[in-house]
């Protein structure tokens, strides 16, 4: 069993004027699932690429059950990968592709044999053990890359966007047969997933990456209730959070368009004049007068769609033009151009620093804590 | 979409017949030719029906020969190309597949300044560079024996030793001259690269995770994935090789292909050329290219035509 250390690791292309990955640091438990989530070219697939020995690492170290494993091969740091096209050998049978790494290190045929039925039990394999990869689905073919990873009984399992190539329902299935897996080995992981739905069920704690920076460390629901930066408010949760300019006044009140104010309190004392930025998430809008302590904000509707479950409207903070989204109960009607009364949750809102896009000190916002 | 009115079928059909006369049609005269005797043959006009010579005048061909040839059997001529037709292909394969292999999966100095080598080479054919390659087949030892004597070492040599060194490494009339200045192959090293290329790298990675080496990796997972393609480039280079006539006339004297060997037969001045034999050698001399182009017929189309990797 191992934990994986990532310290202080960057990544420069020669050629290139800029750095792929920044300065990232992280220690990751043993037996722990690490997401990475982030936009496309935000690095995380090279920051996994380097764990994995297949790019090299510029500056920092990386270390896998303590050992520095800078220079090592990929095939000495005992990890094993699961990639976004399943990487199968075409020409070999699945048992031929799960074995194959066994074979090349020598192992016992009887031990070969062993380690692939095991892992052919698992997944639910042991009809296909003969057939080629053009023989399978998508998803079993899926579950033959994990089947080759499993069998190394490696230290770290790796994944770079293994469910993408799948279509939805399936994504659904193999999320939950990954975690369950992962559950079962206890095997330390690292997944690359560009999917927030993918990254928030699978994962134990989530890096949140953007321009090779790790922007946030955090188990998924410290992410969404306290999303570090503007960019992490933003970037997790669907339809994303609202964004509003503000401005601090007396008493540590926050001015918001329209005439709006979020209660004394909220900013840190004595700031008066700073502007901030001020994320509302979608869900916590609701119609006013259904009993819920807030903020009384009137909105112009512009779009209301109706979800089902949900309705979402669209619209405008009354008498401006600071568009806000707001999640409703699937019942509420809503008609392009009515006003609209809704209170903003308690509380529910998170102040970020306009410059920096960080969040401000975290006497803000009164969600409890979850306990990490 | 292409049309199928009832006419373009018509149309396509009587195309491709037309064409299949006219390759068939001197065929099937060599071949009728090659079952009469010398005098029925030379007669005009030729007996356009096979005539009752055909065991005797194919049992001569391949067991004696012509005389204009000094009898050599075309057996042995037939035996001579086969050699340096599976000598050619192979080689070429050979060389191109570890050429390509190296170009595409290893970073070394001067990388594309040997790619841009095998590239120039596309232009100089042997045709083109014949005389030069004559020299070096004849003495392959001749550019080291130029560099002794330009460094003084010949001289040297002489002065402390009394010998003078002459080196000389002749392969004229052999079938290391016949075949190995034909074995490079830009158009063959191409062909691998752009096979290679289109291997998913994440293949090649998952490769590497499994521990496979250079070696292992070019065996186990390139040449299994490259077999069709292997297949189809034996095919055209195993007819390149057997359809070499410049360069075997220039360097072989006295190992004859079967392509001089018949061209000799007809090089027979004022006297009467042997006709029934001459075809009868021609037909037999079509037969191995037939046959592997036969046998390898389903390999060879999917070869090129097959994308999926």
């Amino acid at each position: 069993m191992a934990t994986v250390d990532i310290r202080a690791v960057r990544k420069t292309y020669p050629g290139l004027p800029f750095e792929v990955i920044k300065g990232i640091d992280c220690a990751i438990a043993d037996g722990e699932l690490l997401v990475m989530l982030g936009p496309s070219g935000c690095g995380k697939s090279t920051l996994l690429r380097m764990v994995a020995g297949l790019e090299r690492i510029s500056q920092g170290e990386i270390a896998i059950a303590g050992r520095v494993v800078n220079d090592l091969e990929p095939k000495d740091r005992n990890i094993a990968m699961v990639f976004q096209n399943y990487a199968l050998y075409p020409h070999m049978s699945v048992y031929a592709n799960m074995s194959y790494g066994l074979r090349i290190q020598r192992l016992p045929k009887a031990e070969i044999d062993r380690r692939v039925r095991d892992a052919a039990a698992i997944l639910e394999l042991e009809p296909f053990l003969q057939r080629k990869p053009r023989a399978l689905s998508g998803g079993q073919r899926q579950r033959v890359a994990m089947g080759r990873a499993i069998v190394r009984e490696p230290d770290v399992f790796l994944f770079d966007e293994p469910l993408s190539n799948l279509d939805a329902k399936l994504r659904t299935q193999m999320r939950v047969e990954i975690k369950r897996l992962q559950q079962r080995l206890a095997t330390t992981s690292l997944y690359v997933t560009h999917d927030q739905v993918e990254a928030m069920t699978l994962a134990d704690r989530l890096m949140v990456m953007r321009d090779g920076v790790a922007e946030q460390i955090g188990t998924p629901m410290e992410v969404y209730t306290h999303p570090a930066t503007v960019f992490v408010g933003g970037f997790i949760g669907a339809p994303a959070m609202n964004f509003l300019q503000g401005e601090v006044a007396e008493g540590g009140a926050v001015r918001l368009p329209g005439g709006v104010a979020l209660p004394a309190g909220t900013a840190a004392p004595g700031q008066a004049g700073r502007p901030v930025t001020v994320g509302i998430r979608p869900e916590h809008l609701a119609p006013a007068g259904e009993g819920v302590p807030g903020l009384p904000v009137t909105l112009t509707v512009d779009l209301a769609e109706a979800l089902g479950a949900d309705t979402l409207v669209h619209g405008r903070l009354a008498g401006t033009d600071t568009s806000l989204i707001a999640r409703l109960a699937g019942h509420v009607q809503a008609r392009s151009g009515e006003a609209m009364a809704l209170t903003v949750t308690d509380g529910a809102w998170h102040l970020f620093d306009v410059e920096s896009g960080r969040r401000l000190a975290d006497t803000v916002g009164r969600l409890a804590k979850p306990a990490a | 979409m292409v049309e199928k009115s009832r006419l373009s079928v018509w149309i396509a059909h009587s195309v491709l017949i037309l064409g299949i006369l006219a390759i068939a049609l001197p065929i099937y005269v060599a071949f009728v030719a090659s079952t009469h005797d010398v005098r029925t043959v030379a007669q005009a006009p030729m007996p356009l029906v096979p005539g009752p010579h055909l065991w005797e005048n194919y049992a001569r061909a391949l067991g004696q020969g012509s005389d204009s040839v000094g009898n050599v059997p075309v057996a042995a001529m037939l035996a001579n190309s086969f050699i340096m037709a599976m000598v050619i292909a192979t080689a070429k394969i050979v060389i191109s597949l570890l050429s390509a292999f190296a170009i595409v999966y290893f970073r070394f100095p001067f990388r594309m300044g040997f790619f841009w080598m095998i590239f120039i080479t596309l232009m100089l054919p042997v045709e083109v560079r014949i005389v030069p390659t004559y020299e070096v087949v004849a003495n392959a030892l001749a550019p080291v024996q130029s560099l002794l004597n330009a460094t003084g070492l010949t001289w040297l040599i002489e002065r402390l030793a009394g010998l003078r060194v002459s080196l000389e490494w002749n392969m004229l009339d052999t079938y290391a001259g016949l075949t190995v200045p034909l074995v490079a192959s830009a158009t063959a090293t191409f062909l691998f690269r752009q096979v290679f290329l289109t291997m998913p790298d994440e293949m090649t990675e998952a490769a590497r995770i499994d521990g496979a080496g250079p070696v292992r990796f070019l065996f186990d997972i390139l040449l299994p994935l490259s077999r069709t393609n292997i297949a189809a480039l034996f095919v055209i280079l195993f007819i390149y090789g057997w359809n070499q006539y410049l360069w075997p006339l220039l360097v072989s004297s006295n190992l004859l292909t079967v392509q001089i060997g018949i061209g000799r037969m007809l090089a027979v001045g004022d006297g009467q050329v042997d006709w029934p034999i001459v075809m009868a050698s021609t037909m037999l001399a079509m037969i191995p290219p037939v046959i592997v182009v036969v046998a390898m017929q389903r390999a060879f189309i999917k070869g090129l035509v097959e994308t999926e990797k």
